[in-house]
């Protein structure tokens, strides 16, 4: 608590957050620390945005006929609530904030291995947002966020192109942290961090890194032809003339399966920090967690035709595409018997970040599970395009990315500003989350079965209970994300001051003063023990 | 500095990974079309000009030549070899750029290319009239694809002019040579894309007379 | 106040379905159990009792770490085997499938039948008949989906999608839209009739005016001209339709295609994509634009009632006296006579029986 005597605390050591004051040093900055700051301002200023959208939408659907908005307003709605979540929330969300912060203090380095085409691809995000805000402003894009043809080039009025600008320009963002991340993580490691000794943190977001390199090309050449289709009317995807919707499907989804990783990756790693830290005991199976990180991205480049399956695509092309999903789903369920194996034996605490991982670790279970009901082809045929997706995608982006996210926010705060936030209130808004979300999301897996198509602005009447239900959970989920956005602001002035390493956890960024030094170490660390040592005895093996 | 030469390459090299699989969709676009459409695009080929097309492709790879020795005459400290393959490298960069303009220019008035907003009424004068809208395809993809190229070779000018200002004033040495080792990786990469459309979009499937 | 957790199922197909579906959730809940309630028990179990309590790192265990792939991939195999086994059945229609034709445009399914009825956003079909569906879009994307069948498939803009199915449970069931395809996409619905033989019967004794799909082809096959070259009698400038449906057709450059309804499709709207042998490119006008995707269906149908019964490797559109549609189960008697007017008009046309 602030008290109004002078004590040694509230007199400011120097760290990079005093370092400099004025607009001109946080916007020409290079320090990675400072560009993790101004990328969780603006990302969290879209997610608020998104979730307005998100607002919206669950308000029409409370009644079964469309008197909320018109139709075209509506799609207008959840086609937005797509991009902005995706594009501009969830793929550079912990990449660009966490991963800015703390993978170049996590293995030693002063600073990414390119400080100022950190900041650039922080500019690049803005005028991507940018693009995007001004379709929103000017009135709107209604094509759905996957922008299939030839609805977005020929038949749609809406401000396709400035959209997918804005798309277009923010992949270029997510390249170029990527590019950053895999020269930084291979060139920049302190002496004795080996790879074999890297946080889990770190292999997760070197794994994204390679997705966002290798991927996101593809979906900026395929917006592009969409973009120079529209404005020049010649028929590239169009059937009219001899184009292939499809070939439209197969580009888009090449990158869009992946992205989905790149989505997830990154909040992977956080989860095998916070259960290291909170059970005081190093990973079960690292080998196999770092391994699963690069198979997701790998086998995840080979998958993307299950979310076609209905296109009319050859039945052996159907069977290669679901065979193949079937093995991505294994690495992950690695991560989870890991996680749940570290458990064992630990000594485990209940702060705030450990109940967001229990919390990641039971709903990215359910998410993945039915995605391998999607995955399964003759299930898929009844389950493709209706809210049973909406659920699945919904559990493993917001049950598994948001709350890794969350999890993340309150485990390196004090890390990131020096201050704690209230403990209480955090669990508090833990369980509004688990339970608003789950309230939200488990009755559009019923939905979905019941034949409840997805996009849909008014529904049959017999739907109706099952989407009050969603539409209050969504209340209570929106409450539990609201909670901490105030309680956060509050600790910035009166939260507790949080030394070095409140959570007596393991890793080079607990070494550092909270908040760090601009330059990370006085001295570049020297690492001489595994990952996660928290004890430092005999390591048992078992098999 | 070893380790932020190092950096720096290997950054450069991992965009130049990303600049493949951005070309690499078009090119794999491409190829799915003309796989469905031979005969369209046996039509499209044979319009094209296979001298405009050699001319440019000797053109960069001289280019390449002088900018591998730019990068030698850095490492060696050789001064006035340096700016003086940095301006070669430079106008042989152009002259693709003006070849390029010149046959642009052939096509424009060929096939009456449309600006924005207006349809394209081709009536192909030498390609069989069926095959005029997957024809329209696969030009369309040649623009797209050439054009890009172009777009990258022009950033390429862009950057040798900063190289070449830099080298006058005397920055790069043996203990400092990363911008232009960097820069030679990227225009070694546009030259190899080239040498890949040229090929794919001039040769194969033409049957005309060459010259 | 209606609470509906699992939708009826009309066919065999959806009652496999929804074994898949309750065996994936079984194992989904069984898995989720074993990972939550040893989660819940370590969580206990282990919890911190005092401050700094250190405990003994495990590093890992490679036989768990195979273990844990090796079993739940094999299980996840079984998902695969089953989907696939039902994804595999559900594309190949059965010979004796009826046809049924539908056009979906922004927003709404206009289908058509051979005996010329036609209907908005209403499907009707008999319980235990196959029914192929042949799906065609004008405009952009859509999805042709029957909830209480467990099927659904994309209707792409630029060639012909097909499914099929048997219903098994009369009922009126719904029809929606399930690919997103603008302002109207949820207002794109309707309904699928399930009837019993008899009420089937007489809702197609209800008749089209019109005539039959067949008829109504012919007639669009003389408007737009296609007599003057495609003479039916006699060979001429242009290929003969004899026959044509079904059989193999011998292209200059040598290949052989089936002409089937895409093939004919192309033909009408890019006849040089595809040159018979023996002719020339360049003699057939396209129809792009002077005719609807329904006059297309129209004309396929006359044309599939063109073929003749001795036509080398051609299966036979034509039907024999009596023949039942479905092995071992007698026509009843409406349906037979629906079978016997498309006989008559095969007839008419020349077919010899």
């Amino acid at each position: 608590m602030s008290t109004a005597l002078q004590d040694p605390q509230t007199i400011e050591t120097p760290n990079y957050l005093n370092a400099e004051y004025g607009w001109k040093s946080w916007l020409f900055t290079t320090d990675h620390k400072r560009i993790a700051v101004l990328y969780l301002i603006s990302i969290s200023v879209m997610f608020a945005l998104g979730g307005v959208f998100a607002m919206l939408i669950r308000l029409e659907l409370l009644t079964p006929p469309g008197d909320l908005f018109t139709s075209d307003t509506y799609n207008k709605i959840f086609t937005m609530h797509g991009i902005v979540m995706i594009f501009f929330f969830l793929i550079p969300s912990i990449p660009a904030t966490f991963g800015n912060f703390l993978v170049p203090m996590m293995i030693g380095a002063k600073d990414l291995a390119f400080p100022r085409i950190n900041l650039l691809s922080w500019y690049i995000y803005i005028a991507g947002a940018l693009f995007a805000l001004a379709a929103i402003v000017m009135g709107g894009v209604d094509t759905g966020w996957t922008f299939y043809t030839p609805f977005s080039t020929t038949y749609s009025n809406t401000f396709v192109i400035t959209a997918a600008v804005g798309v277009f320009v923010a992949g270029f963002s997510s390249i170029l942290t990527g590019l950053n991340f895999i020269v930084t993580i291979h060139k920049m490691r302190a002496p004795g961090m080996t790879w074999g000794r890297l946080p889990l943190f770190v292999w997760a977001n070197y794994a994204t890194a390679l997705i966002q390199v290798l991927g996101t090309p593809v979906v900026a050449i395929t917006l592009a032809l969409v973009g120079l289709e529209r404005a020049f009317h010649i028929g590239i995807f169009d059937p009219a003339i001899g184009g292939d919707p499809i070939l439209f499907q197969h580009m888009f989804w090449f990158y869009s399966h992946p992205a989905v990783y790149i989505m997830i990756l990154p909040g992977m790693g956080v989860i095998s920090e916070l259960v290291t830290c909170f059970s005081r005991k190093g990973i079960f199976g690292y080998s196999f967690i770092a391994g699963s990180s690069l198979g997701i991205a790998i086998i995840g480049f080979l998958v993307w035709g299950h979310h076609m399956f209905v296109t009319g695509m050859s039945m052996y092309a159907g069977l290669y595409f679901s065979l193949l999903t079937m093995f991505v789903a294994v690495p992950s369920a690695i991560k989870v018997f890991n996680w749940t194996a570290t458990m064992f034996r630990g000594s485990i605490s209940y702060d705030t970040p450990m109940l967001y991982a229990f919390g990641f670790i039971g709903l990215f279970t359910i998410g993945g599970l039915t995605g391998l009901f999607l995955g399964t082809l003759g299930m898929d045929v009844h389950l493709t395009d209706t809210y049973f997706v909406v659920a699945h995608f919904h559990y493993v982006m917001v049950g598994g990315m948001v709350v890794a996210y969350l999890g993340a926010m309150h485990f390196w705060w004090p890390k990131i500003t020096g201050r704690m936030y209230p403990e209480g209130w955090g669990k508090f808004s833990a369980l509004l989350v688990f339970v608003g979300f789950n309230l939200t999301f488990f009755p559009q897996f019923i939905l979905g079965y019941l034949g409840q198509p997805r996009r849909y602005h008014a529904y049959a009447p017999e739907f109706q209970v099952l989407n009050v239900m969603s539409s209050a959970g969504a209340s209570v989920l929106g409450l539990g994300f609201l909670i901490p956005l105030i309680y956060f602001l509050w600790s910035l002035k009166y939260g507790k001051k949080a030394g070095n390493n409140p959570w007596g956890a393991k890793g080079l960024e607990w070494t550092t003063q909270s908040p760090p030094t601009t330059f990370n170490f006085d001295e570049t660390p020297i690492v001489t023990e595994e990952a996660y040592a928290y004890a430092k005895h005999e390591e048992t093996h078992v098999g | 500095m070893g380790q932020q030469f190092d950096s720096a390459t290997f950054g450069m090299w991992v965009f130049l990974l990303t600049e493949i699989m951005f070309f690499g969709g078009m090119f794999g676009a491409y190829t799915v079309y003309r796989s469905m459409y031979p005969e369209a695009f046996a039509a499209t080929s044979n319009f094209m000009n296979p001298a405009f097309g050699a001319a440019n492709t000797a053109v960069l790879i001289v280019s390449s030549l002088t900018m591998a020795l730019a990068v030698r005459a850095a490492h060696l400290g050789h001064q006035k070899v340096l700016q003086m393959m940095l301006v070669f490298t430079m106008i042989f960069g152009a002259a693709f750029l003006v070849i390029k303009g010149f046959e642009y220019h052939e096509h424009w008035e060929q096939l009456k290319v449309p600006l924005f907003a207006s349809h394209w009424a081709w009536d192909g004068p030498l390609a069989p009239p069926q095959y005029a809208h997957q024809a329209q395809i696969l030009f369309i993809f040649y623009f797209f694809m050439t054009g890009f190229h172009a777009l990258h070779m022009v950033v390429g000018l862009g950057i040798m002019t900063t190289i070449f200002v830099m080298a006058r004033r005397g920055k790069f040495g043996p203990s400092y040579y990363t911008p232009v080792e960097v820069s030679g990786l990227y225009w070694h990469f546009v030259d190899i894309v080239w040498i890949f459309l040229f090929p794919l979009l001039y040769l194969i499937g033409h049957t005309k007379q060459l010259f | 106040m209606q609470l509906p957790l699992w939708p009826e199922a009309a066919s065999a197909v959806a009652t496999d379905v929804d074994h898949l579906y309750i065996y994936l959730s079984v194992v989904s809940i069984v898995m989720s159990v074993l990972i939550f309630g040893t989660i819940f028990v370590f969580a206990i179990k282990y919890r911190r009792r005092s401050p700094d309590e250190i405990p003994q790192p495990i590093h890992g265990s490679l036989r768990l770490e195979i273990t844990w792939s090796v079993i739940p991939f094999l299980i996840m195999l079984t998902f695969f085997w089953w989907g696939a086994k039902i994804y595999f059945l559900n594309a190949v229609p059965p010979p004796n499938a009826m046809d049924v034709y539908v056009v979906a445009k922004q927003w709404m399914w206009k289908l058509q039948y051979p005996g010329g009825q036609r209907e908005i956003n209403e499907l009707h079909v008999p319980v235990g008949q196959p029914v192929r569906l042949t799906l065609a879009s004008e405009d952009v994307i859509h999805s042709f989906f029957i909830p209480a069948l467990r099927i659904k498939h994309d209707v792409v803009p630029g060639h012909y999608d097909t499914m099929w199915f048997t219903a098994n449970k009369p009922g009126h069931y719904h029809l929606f839209c399930a690919e997103y395809c603008g302002t109207e996409h949820s207002g794109m619905i309707g309904w699928v009739d399930i009837m019993t033989p008899a009420d089937y019967a007489n809702w197609l004794a209800g008749g089209a005016s019109g005539g039959t799909m067949s008829q109504q082809g012919e007639r669009v096959f003389e408007q737009l001209g296609c007599a003057t070259c495609h003479l039916l009698d006699r060979q001429g400038t242009s290929p003969s339709l004899r026959g044509l449906y079904g059989s193999r057709v011998q292209l200059t450059g040598g290949q052989t295609v089936l002409a089937d309804d895409a093939y004919i499709r192309e033909s009408i709207l890019n006849p040089n994509a595809k040159i018979v042998a023996g002719y020339r490119a360049n003699s057939m006008p396209s129809y792009q634009g002077q005719i609807s995707e329904e006059g297309i269906l129209q004309l396929i149908v006359y044309i599939k009632s063109l073929a003749t019964p001795n036509a080398p490797g051609a299966p036979t559109a034509a039907l024999t006296p009596g023949a039942a549609l479905i092995p071992g189960v007698a026509l009843h008697p409406a349906v037979a006579q629906t079978v016997s007017a498309l006989r008559r008009v095969n007839q008419r046309d020349g077919g010899t029986q």
